[in-house]
C-alpha cells in the first residue's frame, strides 16, 4: 500500500502511510489528508465554475451590446447647429462649431483649464468644426443644456449642466462648476464627409 | 439532537467561540449536519435523495433568482424575454435550461425519496410528521412547478393553465366563479401571468420553510435505517460528517453529473416542443400533456368517463387530489409495526406492484387518450387505491414478517467482530496493520 502510494507521489516530500491511524499526531502528511485536500479542493472549482455563469449573465447581453456603433448623417447640420443622437443608449452632441466658436475655443490657453485639453485634440484632423461628445455630464452624469435650439449654453457659450451648475465651453471643456473633467469625446471615424460612425 | 452521545459543538478557534456565545449559529449547523448529528451506520444509497433534493431546490432558487432578472411576466413580453435569455443574455441559455431541467431532477430525486419512505415505512411512527411535511412539500413542489411551467407563455404554458385551472371548475355551485376567481378573467392573461409570476417567486422559500420543519422533525427521532430497528446505542451510529457528508458529496457529484448530461446534450428531452409556439388563446395543441412528473396524476383524471352520482368531470378531480391526500393517511392504513418492507416478504411484493402501477400510470398519462389507454387508465387507477385503502391494511394484519435483527449493529456485521469499528478510529481488519504505527 505505502509504496504503490509514494510512487504516485513521485517524491519524498510528502509522505503517505496508508497504516497510520487517525490522529496519531506525528504531523506528517497522510494518504486520507491527501485524498480530503484532493476532494475538498476538486469541489471548490467545480463549485466556482458553476458560480461564473451566475455572474457573467450580469454583463450587457447581445443586444445591448449590439448598439455598441451607431452612424449618423450630419449633412443636415447647419454651423452653429447641434445635434442630439444615441449611442449605447446615451444621448451623444454632434455640434457644428461656428468660425467664431473655434476661434473662442481656440484663444483660451489650455494649459489654465481643469483638464488641459485643445480644440484640436478634441476633433478630428481637418473637422475642427465638428465637436462630437457624449452628453452626459462628467460630474454625476445628468444632460448639459445647450445642443437644443434656445437652450442655455451657459456663461462660456457651450453647455451648460442644470443639475449642479457645472459649466462647458465651445470645445466641451469644463470650465466651471463641480465636474472633474470635460465632456467624453467618444470613438468615432468619419464613414464619409457627411456620416459619423460612433464606436 | 437526538441522542445521548451526540458529540457537542467545540469551537477550536477563539472567535468560533465568541461568535457561539452571542449566536449559536456554528452550533445550530454542527447539531444538525454536522459531527453533532449521529445517524445510524447502516444507510444505504436510497437515504441520500433527501440531501438531493436540497441540493436540487438550492439549485431552482439560485437559478430562478437570476432567470427573474431578464424575465418580463407582461403577455406581450414573456414569449420574447425568455428568447431574449436563451439568445442574448451571456450564459442565458445555460440559466435557463438549468432551471426547467433542474425542475425534472427535483421531481425524480423527490420520487425516488417518496418510494424510498413508502418501501422503508418512514412513515410509521415516531416520523408521521416528517412524513407529512414531506407531503406537504411536495404539494408545494407541485403548485410551484406548475406555475412556473405557465411563465414562458408558449403553447403548452397557456393551456396548462387553461386546464389546470378547469379542475376548480369542476367544484359544484361554486367551481366555474373560483375559476375566474383565481385567474382574474375569464381564460388565462395578463392578470394570471402576473399572479402566478409573483407566487412562483413566493413558493420556494415557503418549500424552504417546511424543509426546515421537515428537517426537524427527523431530527427528534432521528434518521430511519433500512432495518428499521431502533438505534439502541452509540455503535449503531456515525457522526452525520465526516461520514454521510462524503457519502452524500460524492454521490451527489454523480447525480449533477448526470443531470449535465441532460443539460448540456438533450436539455429539451423532458420538454414539449410546442412550448417554442408562443401562446394562442384560439388554437389548442394537438395533443396536451403536462410535464412528465404529472402524467400519473394526468391519467387518473382521465380515467373518469362516466357520471355516476357525481359527473365524471369531478369524480376525476376528487381521484386526482385524492391519491396525494390518502398519503396523509398512510400511518393509519398500513398498521404493521415493522417498518422495513426487508422483513414484510408480501408487502415487498406489492410493493413493487405500486411501483408498476404508478409506472403504467405515468405511460397511460401521456398518451391520446384511446379506448384502450382509457382502460388501462382505469385499471391502473383502481389499483392505486386498492393498494392503499384494501391492500396495505389486509397485508398489516394477516402478514407474518420475517424476524428482525437484534441491533443495527448486529445486521450490519453479520457476526464479523473485526468489522465493528467506523473506519480509522480503531484497529483495522488485518492483523498486521492492527497495531498503532507510532513511527509514522
Amino acid at each position: 500500500m505505502a509504496t504503490e502510494a509514494q510512487s504516485a507521489e513521485g517524491s519524498g516530500n510528502i509522505h503517505v502511510d496508508a497504516r497510520t491511524p487517525a490522529g496519531s499526531g506525528t504531523g506528517e502528511v497522510r494518504r486520507r489528508d491527501f485524498l480530503n485536500v484532493a476532494a475538498v479542493s476538486f469541489a471548490g472549482v467545480g463549485a466556482a465554475a458553476a458560480v461564473a455563469p451566475l455572474l457573467v449573465q450580469m454583463a450587457p447581453p447581445a443586444d445591448v451590446l449590439a448598439l455598441a456603433q451607431t452612424e449618423i448623417d450630419i449633412s443636415k447640420i447647419q454651423p452653429g447647429q447641434a445635434v442630439k443622437t444615441v449611442w449605447r443608449k446615451q444621448p451623444v452632441f454632434i455640434r457644428n462649431l461656428l468660425p467664431a466658436e473655434i476661434q473662442a475655443a481656440n484663444a483660451t490657453p489650455a494649459g489654465e483649464l481643469r483638464d488641459p485639453q485643445s480644440l484640436a485634440e478634441r476633433t478630428k484632423p481637418g473637422k475642427a468644426n465638428w465637436l462630437i461628445t457624449l452628453g452626459v455630464c462628467t460630474h454625476l452624469g445628468c444632460v448639459p443644456l445647450g445642443a437644443g435650439e434656445g437652450e442655455n449654453k451657459g456663461p462660456f457659450g457651450g453647455y451648460f449642466c442644470p443639475c449642479h451648475g457645472s459649466a462647458y465651453d465651445t470645445a466641451g471643456r469644463i470650465r466651471s462648476g463641480p465636474a472633474p473633467t470635460n465632456l467624453v469625446v467618444p470613438e468615432y471615424e468619419f464613414a464619409s464627409d457627411t456620416v459619423v460612425r460612433i464606436g | 439532537m437526538s441522542f445521548a452521545w451526540a458529540k457537542q459543538y467545540e469551537p477550536k478557534h477563539p472567535l468560533a467561540r465568541w461568535f457561539d456565545e452571542r449566536l449559536p449559529l456554528p452550533r445550530l449547523v454542527h447539531g444538525a449536519i454536522g459531527g453533532g448529528y449521529p445517524v445510524p451506520r447502516n444507510l444505504n444509497y436510497f437515504w441520500n435523495f433527501g440531501v438531493l433534493a436540497g441540493i436540487f431546490l438550492t439549485i431552482q432558487i439560485v437559478t430562478g433568482i437570476v432567470l427573474a432578472m431578464w424575465y418580463y411576466s407582461s403577455v406581450d413580453g414573456a414569449f420574447n424575454s425568455v428568447e431574449h435569455i436563451m439568445r442574448d443574455v451571456n450564459a442565458g441559455w445555460l440559466l435557463r435550461y438549468a432551471h426547467a431541467n433542474g425542475a425534472s431532477f427535483f421531481f425524480i430525486v423527490t420520487y425516488i425519496h417518496i418510494f424510498r419512505s413508502l418501501f422503508y415505512g418512514s412513515y410509521k411512527a415516531p416520523r408521521e410528521l416528517v412524513w407529512m411535511l414531506g407531503l406537504v412539500i411536495y404539494l408545494l413542489m407541485m403548485a410551484t412547478a406548475f406555475m412556473g411551467y405557465v411563465l414562458p407563455w408558449g403553447q403548452m404554458s397557456y393551456w396548462g393553465a387553461q386546464v389546470i385551472t378547469g379542475f376548480f371548475s369542476a367544484i359544484p355551485v361554486v367551481g366555474e366563479p373560483l375559476r375566474i376567481f383565481l385567474l382574474g378573467g375569464y381564460v388565462p392573461d395578463q392578470a394570471s401571468l402576473t399572479r402566478f409570476f409573483s407566487l412562483h417567486y413566493l413558493l420556494p422559500f415557503v418549500i424552504a420553510g417546511v424543509v426546515i420543519l421537515h428537517i426537524w422533525a427527523l431530527h427528534i427521532p432521528g434518521s430511519s435505517n433500512p432495518t428499521g430497528v431502533d438505534v439502541r446505542d452509540e455503535k449503531d451510529t456515525l457522526p452525520f460528517h465526516p461520514f454521510y457528508t462524503a457519502k452524500d458529496g460524492w454521490f451527489a457529484g454523480l447525480v449533477i453529473l448526470i443531470y449535465c448530461l441532460f443539460l448540456f446534450f438533450m436539455p429539451n428531452a423532458l420538454g414539449h416542443p410546442d412550448n417554442y409556439i408562443p401562446a394562442n388563446p384560439l388554437a389548442t395543441p394537438v395533443h396536451i400533456v403536462p410535464e412528465w412528473y404529472f402524467l400519473p396524476f394526468y391519467a387518473i383524471l382521465k380515467a373518469f368517463t362516466v357520471d355516476f352520482i357525481l359527473p365524471a368531470k369531478l369524480w376525476g378531480v376528487l381521484a386526482m387530489f385524492g391519491s396525494i391526500l390518502l398519503l396523509f393517511f398512510l400511518t393509519w392504513l398500513d398498521r404493521s409495526p415493522v417498518r422495513s418492507g426487508h422483513y414484510r416478504p408480501i408487502f415487498k411484493r406489492f410493493f413493487w406492484l405500486l411501483v408498476a402501477d404508478v409506472l403504467l400510470l405515468g405511460w397511460a398519462g401521456g398518451r391520446v387518450a384511446s379506448p384502450v389507454v382509457v382502460a388501462v387508465s382505469q385499471l391502473a387507477t383502481a389499483y392505486y387505491f386498492a393498494h392503499f385503502l384494501i391492500i396495505l391494511p389486509l397485508i398489516s394484519r394477516f402478514e407474518k414478517p420475517l424476524p428482525l435483527p437484534n441491533s443495527i449493529t448486529e445486521s450490519v456485521l453479520h457476526g464479523e467482530k473485526a468489522e465493528s469499528a467506523p473506519l480509522g478510529s480503531k484497529g483495522r481488519r488485518d492483523g498486521s496493520q492492527a497495531a498503532p504505527a507510532t513511527a509514522g
